[in-house]
């Protein structure tokens, strides 16, 4: 089942990148991060069963950096609608140089 | 392994797959988050069935309901949930260069899963005991207990953070 999972593991991730280079809305192109995040813990679940439970104390941690930059990320979302009224990242360019 | 198992196994994947693909391609956002809670329903069940079991849980309240929830939260303050008229996928070239982009990726998965080279040793499968939270419980308390406190510090800089990053200006 390793195989069958780390298979379904690339695949999700690979969802994951096409989403976040094809859109153009802030907030989806986040949560298309976040299935990222769940692809890789896929795996990192997966290998466990392999090479001990390190893997899913791991999946803590994954877990843990992904609250904390949904909340950070979700707060710089909500200045920016202030600021533009909407979050298409088409007007975010301030950066560009 | 039975033929329950893998068939579930399957099931719960494939389930995953199509609900991220429907994930990707909703123009509403409300549809888009729903559509990814149920992909991660559907690792949870994964998970539940590689025998993590407190990822499975932890998977369904921090992922699906606390994460999920504030997507949704800020969907619906900033009143984003209906499809905007102008549709917001990138046109043209970006999207070519995405669609080649997942094809190497997935070229490379083939690959990977054709390649009958040697397989890497694997080390013998180390028997689960019947306790299912003191396994994560223990390694996590113990040597990665410095890791663990230092996550400490960053959910509070990130409390922090967000709280300064999202208060309005007061003049």
């Amino acid at each position: 089942m390793i195989q069958e999972a780390l298979f379904f593991s690339a695949v999700l991730f690979i969802i994951g990148v096409i989403g976040v280079l094809t859109r153009r809305n802030a907030i989806i192109i986040f949560m298309c991060v976040e299935l990222m995040l769940n692809a890789v813990n896929l795996s990192f679940v997966a290998l466990s069963r392999l090479y001990g439970i390190a893997g899913q104390v791991f999946v803590i941690f994954v877990m843990t950096v992904a609250a904390a930059e949904a909340a950070v990320g979700l707060a710089i979302i909500i200045s920016i609608f202030r600021h533009h009224e909407n979050v298409d990242l088409r007007n975010i360019n301030l950066m560009r140089g | 392994m039975g033929l329950f198992y893998t068939f579930h196994f399957y099931l719960f994947g494939v389930i995953a797959i199509i609900s991220a693909v429907a994930f990707v391609t909703r123009r509403s956002p409300v549809a888009a988050a729903l559509w990814l809670v149920n992909t991660m329903f559907c690792l949870a069940a994964l998970y539940v069935m590689m025998d993590a079991q407190f990822i499975g849980a932890i998977q369904v309240l921090v992922y699906a309901g606390a994460i999920m929830v504030v997507f949704l939260f800020v969907v619906m303050l900033l009143n984003l949930g209906h499809a905007s008229d102008v549709t917001d996928i990138v046109g043209g070239k970006t999207k070519l260069a995405a669609g080649l982009v997942g094809l190497l990726l997935l070229a490379e998965v083939f690959v990977l899963w054709k390649d009958d080279g040697a397989p890497a040793p694997v080390p013998a499968q180390q028997e689960l005991e019947p306790g299912v939270i003191d396994q994560v419980a223990a390694p996590l308390f113990r040597e990665y207990l410095l890791a663990f406190e230092i996550t400490s510090v960053l959910l509070l800089a990130a409390i922090v953070g967000a709280v300064v990053l999202a208060k309005r200006r007061v003049t």
